[in-house]
């Protein structure tokens, strides 16, 4: 009668179905890649196109480009399985609503985090990042999103209840996010000039690694707040 | 198999439920009949757990659901106003997937299910396709595929035709007679067959 999936089965449902479905829907996660690119295009457009100049800004513009991107992603992370109850039914599945909320999460990283990583080298090349750092470069952001998508989950939790939540999402999730901004683009500056990385890249870690342990939880107490 | 005792719920300045007690045993049905406003759905949210009490104890088989609220999870289904239905995925997905999370379903049950509610033929539909009325048998299949003993039902004949309207009844006559138990809140009585079926018409009264 009581029968339950085990927790890995339970979180490969979760994250099977939040893929079909993007699948069927392709608009949603194709945005914030777009929007990433758009930024940071634009930067060589508006400043004049000497390389120098431009490598001086690449750090700053990929990442503030990159958070930006995912503060507008994380948004829809929750909103519409709040709104027609599958967050409540995962609540009351069973199954540990922290795990299948940072299985959701990590799903959405997935869609929404890894085409950044995937579009940066573009987007370095076209700030005039040499060949040679973009490994760096991907290393960085691929860290930084994975942590930027979970503490977005967070601020998505809190602001599921509130109507145009959109901007106080951003409110929330940005202060957070200093961190591994301030590391992000430290590491990313370092690649770039060609120096040794990887202090910055083992805190860039770090913080991922909170925030892998710590932000589902967080994300879960707030979901279940604004779902009373 | 379910107690309730001295519950007090408060929502933002109200306070809905006045030290509210109840109790279900197996075979039971108990159906809310309150008018508006009383705190029908407060009263199933919060024995989902989904809605924290102010005070009062809440007992599934003589044990606090809050000793061990995951293992109290897999005996409830909960029905609400939102089916938590995708509309981009098929009838037949949306099942698979919720039913997954539970334990998984065979493929044989799955189609019972679907002949029962009269949904066969839309098994490969896209949920956003269906009508109202038809979510609401989907919700119902899925309802009997958990195989909880505890149902938690908030207007479950909500835009449903009478045939499903006695279709929700039978399977709540079925659950009944299996020795489960359901605790409903809805406008219109619901005309069930089991002994065990009680009305509850203001939360005043004791049940």
């Amino acid at each position: 009668m009581t029968a339950s999936a085990g927790a890995w089965s339970a979180a490969a449902l979760v994250v099977q179905r939040d893929l079909r479905l993007a699948f069927r829907r392709p608009g949603e996660w194709l945005q914030p890649v777009a929007f990433f690119l758009i930024v940071t295009l634009l930067f060589p457009l508006a400043l004049d196109p000497e390389p120098a100049r431009l490598r001086i800004l690449a750090p700053a513009a990929l990442w503030v480009a990159a958070l930006l991107a995912s503060v507008l992603a994380v948004e829809f992370l929750f909103r519409e399985d709040g709104r027609d109850g599958t967050l409540e039914q995962y609540a009351l599945s069973g199954q540990s609503f922290a795990w299948l909320l940072l299985a959701k999460t990590l799903t959405h990283w997935l869609l929404t985090g890894l085409p950044l990583v995937v579009a940066a080298p573009l987007a370095a090349m076209a700030l005039g990042a040499p060949a040679a750092s973009i490994p760096g470069v991907l290393a960085a952001l691929l860290l930084g999103s994975l942590s930027l998508s979970l503490l977005g989950a967070v601020g998505a939790g809190l602001t599921l209840g509130v109507r145009r939540g959109g901007a106080l999402l951003s409110l929330i999730v940005l202060p957070l996010a200093i961190p591994t901004l301030v590391f992000g683009a430290r590491a990313t500056d370092l690649a770039i000039r060609g120096e040794p990385m990887d202090g910055s890249l083992y805190l860039l870690a770090a913080l991922a690694v909170l925030a892998l342990t710590l932000a589902p939880l967080a994300a879960a107490a707030a979901v279940r707040i604004s779902l009373e | 198999m379910l107690d309730v005792s001295g519950l007090h719920l408060w929502r933002g300045e109200r306070h809905v439920l006045k030290g509210l007690s109840l109790h279900l045993g197996a075979g039971q049905a108990l159906q809310l009949l309150w008018p508006n406003g009383a705190g029908k759905t407060s009263l199933l949210r919060a024995v989902a757990g989904l809605l924290p009490s102010e005070s009062g104890l809440i007992s599934w088989c003589g044990s606090a659901v809050s000793a061990d609220p995951l293992a109290y999870c897999r005996n409830l289904a909960y029905l609400g106003h939102e089916l938590a239905l995708k509309g981009d995925l098929t009838v037949l997905e949306n099942l698979y997937y919720s039913l997954g999370l539970r334990g998984g379903v065979t493929a044989a049950q799955l189609q019972a299910a679907l002949q029962q509610t009269g949904l066969q033929s839309l098994a490969g539909e896209l949920v956003r396709h269906l009508s109202a009325g038809q979510k609401r048998r989907v919700a119902l299949a899925r309802l009997g595929l958990w195989q909880a003993p505890l149902w938690l039902l908030d207007e479950p004949v909500a835009n449903l035709d009478a045939a499903g309207q006695q279709l929700v009844a039978a399977a709540i006559d079925a659950h009944l007679q299996a020795g489960g138990c359901a605790l409903i809140a809805t406008h219109q009585p619901l005309t069930l067959a089991s002994p065990g079926n009680r009305l509850w018409q203001q939360p005043q009264e004791a049940a």
